[in-house]
Formats: C-alpha cells, structure tokens, sequence
C-alpha cells in the first residue's frame, strides 16, 4: 500500500481530508436497469478471529481496537472472491471495478443508528473508499451516508462536504425529493443523496436482531433512505421492507452489499446492548441482499442457540419480509439455501 | 386525516401564512412577558440545533424492561425500544423515557372559517385559529396533507409556538376558538391539551379535528378538554381500515360514543372514496349506527374524494354517489346530513327536520345568514336544532 494511501486511509473522515488521487476514472452512463437475479446468487462469508489486537476488549465487541489492516484484507477476501477474483489487492480493485462500472458517483448509505457500539466502522468504510478511488472513482464523487448527520457523528463518522475530498453526511444536510416513490404497500420521499449523488449504491449494513423485523441487515438498511420508516414497522415490517426495495431507485443503483459483522448483535436489537453483542470479525459480501439477508440471518440464530435463547421463529418475529422479497412477486433475489451458493473464506 | 383541503381555499390560507403567525405569536408573547409570561427566541430557521425546546415526556405510555415502553395513546401500543420512535413519527424513547417532540412545534398555522373543519353547528360563521404539528397515527392511502402527516417534524419547517402564545393569537385574531386540525392531534395531544388549557383561561374555546383512533383513557384525558369534536370516520368496515388507513374501525366508534357520553358536540366526515367504501349496504349501516349509539341529531357530511396521495387511480366522487349516500342516510332517521366538497351543492345547507326550512345557508365555507333563534329553536316552527350556535 502505498504512503499516499495509508496518509488518506487513516486521515479521510477522521481528519475530513481529501482521499487519494483519482486513478483515471472515466465518467459514462447513469444507473441502469434492475438487475436480473441469477439462479443462484453467491453470498461471501470473510472471517478474521485475528482481527482484533491483542488490547481489544473483550467485553466491548464493537469498540475499535481492530487492526484496519486486516480489515482491509478482509474486505478485500469478501469482495474479489464475489466477482472471481483473487483475494489480492489487485484482484479486489478489480472486483470493484465491476461493482462500480461506469458510474459516476457511487454512494455508501453506512447504518449508524445504534451509535458507536453498532454501527458500521469507519474503519470499514475508509478501506471501501480506498478501493473505490483504486478502482477510478474520485474522492469528491464518493459519498458516504446515513439518515442523520448527526447520528453519523456519534458513530465515529466526521462531516465532511465540499471540496476535493469523500463527502460525508446525512440526508438532513440536503433533504428529500418532494415527489412520491411508491410500490405495494410504500409511497415515501426518497433522500436526494440516493436520487443526485448515486448513480451506483453500496449498501453496508450491520449484523443485528431487531425487536420488530427479526433481524435487521441490508434490505431493511434501505428504510434511512426514506422520510417515513416509521410507518412500515407493523406486521414485523413485512411486506414493507420488501416493498421499499423494489423502488426502482433503489433497486437500480444497488450493486453490492457488504454487512459489517465485525461485532453482531443477536438479541436486543436495534438498540445498542453490549450484554447481546459478540466478535463476530466477519463481512458478508453479496450482489443479491435477499441472500446476504437469508446468511446474515442465519448467523444470528446459530449464535441464539448458541446462548440458549429460542430461535426467533419459535420467538414469532422471523424475519418473514426476506421470502417475501424473494417471491414471484418481488424476485429481489434468493432465499432458498438451495439457491445460495455459500463462500466461506 | 381531514379533508379540510381543496384548492380554491388557498386564498383563505394564505391571508395568514407562517410569517405572520410568528410575528403574530411573537408579538403575543411580548405582549404576555409583562405578566410573566417569556417567549422563547426563535433560531435562525426558526427551530433549535437539538429541538430541545419541543420536546416533553409523554403523559401515555407505560416503561417496559430493557428500556423499551409501551405508547398508551392510540390502539396501535407500538412498543418502542430505546432510540426508536413509534409509528407517529413524532415520540421517541430515549433511554426509557418517551417523548413527544412535537409540543408547541407548529408547522400549520391559518385562520379558516369555522365551517372548513368543518363543524356546521357550532358557531357557524366564526374563524378558527387553527393549527398542526407533524405526524399522524394512521397512513390514508388519500390523504391530502400527507406532506406533514406523514412526515417527522425535523423534515418540515416549524415554529415554536406555546400554548399561550396560542391563545393569545386567537384573540388578537378576534378567534373564538383555536382549531388542532390539518395533521392529526392525536399525535400531538399534550400540546392540544396544554393550549386547550391557556386558551380557556384566556376565553378562547378548543375543537378538534381528528381520526378518533385513540385510547379511551388518553381521549377522556385530552379531549375532555376540547369544545367540540369532528371525527373523520373513514368508513364502516375493518377491511377499509387494515388496507387503506392502516387502523381500525371499532375504537373509533368506541371514541365516538365515549365522546357522546361525555357530552361533547362532534360531528362525523365520512370521505365517499369511489368503489371502496360507497357501497349502499356500508352507508346504511353506519347510518344505523350512529342513530343507534349516537342519535339522530348528529350531523354528518359525506365529502367528496378527491385523488391525491397514494389513490390517484380514482375518479372523484360523482355528485350523484354522495347525493345516493345522504338520500340512504336520511331514510334512516339522520336529521343532519351534509354533502361536503360541492360548493353550491343545496345539500350544504341545514334544514329543520320538522319543517325543512332553510335555517343556514351556506356558501362555500360561508355561512351566509343564520336564521336560527338564540334559544336554538326553528323559528319556522320552533323544533329545537341541535348544535352549539352562539357562543
């Protein structure tokens, strides 16, 4: 890794200064159309158990103490191996050269709405951009964002707009579109950073329970794009979650997803509660986030029996909006494990 | 939602925008600082950094394990855990405790006629200083002021405006009343409670305009308070309610024959939406059903529908559909029934039921001449006309 990169690694966002220099991007078309789903769709599981220093706490999953190294690597074994690649550097630029094509901005919607403890790291989104910018997308061109500015800056993420550097900040900084998006059961107000600066979107959720949804991953993520999430929470937010992501603003531009299970939570959620929370030192890579959900799930309930509590089927709140995205109805992807094919790295 | 909005009222709404309502209000509480009253400084754009100033613990909710509470003020009991908001949009729990964050946190403010909530018999031919926050309890796939109903107060513009700025804006505005209507009061019920207070000390009256989808306990507490109810009933079926409001029908009609025990004047919308709920069997049961609980002399106005929000694949109401629903409502036994979004329409003038004089006529949301006596009596034939028409 060269100087220059390891000076904007660990400056971007922290210190809001400008990435590394372009590598030559070439700006061409906007997003396209939904993509179809293959028969089966490739879910990437990366694990690390040296992820964490010798200094982390053990009690305190989330906090830092990550060796962003091997983060790096980690992420770079998630992702290049989802397109083929050698899970090298040079295999992973070219991994998201494919995710980003010929976009011209590319936006990064992180989850931060369970503050620092459960959040997506910075440290994971500062490697993203690193790659991003390898892979030929300029630094002002990336976004990184969430609902709220303000919860980003409780999870670590430093504002940062302007300039010749990653922009990042909240929908509230610019708003949302005044015209309604609507399919099935959702009519919403689309953030304007989704609609204006994302012509491709990397979807980086976390890994957690969630009281309401069962679990919350990368379909639900897609509700801190909208005005009104908090009227799509009956019924354990089936069929909102599906529903929402067949917007085709939001189904056009999402090319990869990528969930953050460094630390997971498997009870208690959505909120922060450390008692619920484990290491996992993972990441989930996928194209199709019915699949990434469908793993991501299944994740939680091993580490439910694990701990002695019931499965969240027999607790009545499995998460059923994940077979709902992937019916003849929505066909967001695959929730069939057959259907699945399970990397493991 | 009402369906208090239709386009060629804009000139109504706009004779008192949120310019001046703020320096109305804030004249007010200058004008009330003498007596100890202080208003507080607006922010640059009107709202704080952190919204501090709106925010107050909720007075309907019940505290759970884990931080998590149960919301005690609508059917729904979203159970909510820490950072997370109910379904409203506008109550938080924050580390256990809820909030509302809407108090004094107005985002509607106008003086419309009386008649445009519309209450057609009470004081008929008054302004009504009327207000809103953000938030709604339900999603009406028509509603017509979704942009604030169904929005979270940090994404519209507001303006602090406590209760007794509140009331003091009534009076300068020679108000007898103050209005909680546009969005849905329910959501906002401390604040309706806390203005309804300083309004009443002030000699101003409170009417409310809302969806009824509350819980008995938290509708006696807040709108025990109001002068008046209207209730949008949005139809008489539970189906219509699950898919199309995202609520129920029954505590609404337990609201409504709460409210008639505890003897408040209400009066009923019924928003005629073609193929869905204009079905005769439909209309005349909730006929039946409010001569039965209700009595007869409760008015009702079938509005027309117009396509807006998330139904705009249907036409609006044919005049004659809603001149069929008043006809079955009538047959009934209602004394009172109205047709609303027909300017001109015949049927939005109040008749005697026993002589079926003319006895207010209406234009638009005018009421051109008031023929009742003060003794609330047809002076045709002396029948007694139910409603609150002087105050």
């Amino acid at each position: 890794m060269t100087k220059l990169c390891e000076r904007s690694r660990r400056n971007f966002l922290a210190q809001g200064l400008a990435g590394a220099a372009a590598l030559g991007v070439t700006a061409l078309c906007a997003t396209g159309e939904p993509q179809t789903r293959a028969e089966r769709s490739r879910v990437v599981v990366a694990r690390d158990p040296h992820l964490r220093g010798p200094d982390a706490k053990a009690d305190s999953p989330a906090s830092s103490g990550i060796d962003t190294r091997r983060l790096q690597a980690l992420l770079d074994q998630a992702v290049a191996p989802l397109f083929g690649f050698p899970a090298t550097e040079k295999g992973a630029v070219a991994a998201w050269r494919r995710v980003v094509g010929a976009g011209r901005t590319v936006s990064l919607k992180v989850n931060t709405l369970g503050g620092r403890g459960m959040a997506t790291n910075v440290e994971l989104v500062e490697a993203a951009c690193e790659r991003l910018q390898q892979a030929g997308v300029a630094a002002p061109n990336i976004t990184v964002w969430d609902r709220d500015s303000e919860e980003m800056e409780r999870a670590g993420f430093r504002i940062a707009t302007g300039g010749g550097r990653v922009q990042c900040y909240g929908t509230d900084h610019v708003g949302y579109e005044e015209d309604l998006a609507a399919w099935g059961s959702v009519g919403s107000r689309l953030s304007r950073i989704l609609t204006r600066s994302s012509d491709v979107l990397i979807n980086l959720p976390v890994l957690k329970d969630h009281d309401g949804a069962g679990v919350t991953i990368a379909l639900k993520n897609m509700y801190g794009v909208i005005h009104n999430p908090n009227k799509y929470h009956p019924n354990g937010c089936n069929p909102y979650v599906a529903d929402l992501n067949m917007l085709t603003e939001i189904r056009a531009r999402m090319r990869l997803a990528v969930c953050d299970a460094t630390a997971a939570m498997y009870e208690g959620g959505p909120g922060f509660k450390p008692q619920f929370s484990w290491p996992c030192n993972a990441l989930l890579a996928a194209e199709d986030p019915v699949a990434l959900d469908f793993v991501g799930w299944q994740m939680i309930e091993r580490k439910r029996a694990e701990m002695g509590l019931q499965s969240l089927e027999a607790e009545k709140r499995a998460p059923r909006y994940i077979a709902t995205a992937a019916d003849r109805e929505h066909h967001l992807g695959h929730a069939d494990p057959a259907q699945i094919q399970l990397v493991e790295v | 939602m009402n369906r208090e909005f239709l386009p060629a009222e804009d000139e109504t709404r706009s004779a008192f925008d949120r310019r001046s309502f703020v320096k109305c209000a804030l004249a007010s509480g200058a004008a009330l600082s003498a007596r100890g009253f202080t208003a507080p400084a607006l922010a640059a754009d009107g709202q704080t950094a952190n919204g501090a100033q709106f925010t107050l613990e909720a007075r309907f909710y019940q505290k759970l394990d884990n931080r998590k509470i149960k919301c005690k003020l609508c059917p729904r009991e979203c159970v909510v855990g820490d950072k997370e908001r109910g379904y409203c949009g506008v109550r938080e729990n924050r580390g256990g405790v809820y909030f509302t964050l809407v108090h004094s946190r107005v985002c509607a403010a106008h003086i419309d006629p009386i008649e445009k909530k519309p209450l057609f018999h009470y004081l008929p031919g008054t302004m009504a200083f009327s207000i809103a926050t953000a938030g709604c309890n339900v999603n009406c796939k028509f509603c017509q002021n979704w942009d604030i109903s169904q929005s979270r107060p940090e994404e519209i513009p507001a303006e602090y405006l406590a209760p007794h700025q509140a009331a003091a804006v009534a009076r300068q505005y020679n108000c007898p009343t103050i209005a909680y209507t546009y969005s849905e009061p329910v959501v906002f019920a401390e604040y309706a409670m806390d203005t309804a207070d300083a309004a009443h000390a002030a000699g101003v009256r409170s009417v409310v305009v809302s969806n009824g989808y509350m819980q008995h306990d938290s509708l006696v507490a807040a709108y025990g308070r109001m002068d008046a109810v209207k209730i949008d009933l949005k139809a008489f079926s539970e189906s219509y309610y699950a898919k199309v409001v995202t609520g129920q029908l029954k505590p609404v009609l337990e609201s409504l024959v709460t409210l008639r025990k505890m003897g408040k004047w209400t009066e009923i919308v019924y928003l005629v939406v073609p193929t869905l709920n204009d079905d005769d069997a439909e209309l005349r049961g909730l006929a039946a059903w409010i001569k039965a609980n209700l009595g007869p002399d409760v008015p009702l106005h079938f509005t027309q529908f117009h396509p807006e929000y998330l139904l705009k694949n249907l036409p609006i109401t044919p005049v004659p559909t809603l001149e069929r629903a008043r006809q079955i409502a009538m047959a009934e036994g209602l004394h009172y029934v109205y047709i609303g979004n027909v300017p001109g329409h015949p049927a939005q003038n109040t008749y005697c039921p026993q002589c079926g004089k003319m006895l207010v006529e209406r234009v638009g949301f005018t009421a051109r001449q008031v023929l009742i006596r003060k003794n609330s009596t047809c002076p045709f034939c002396g029948h007694r006309i139910a409603g609150i028409w002087r105050a």
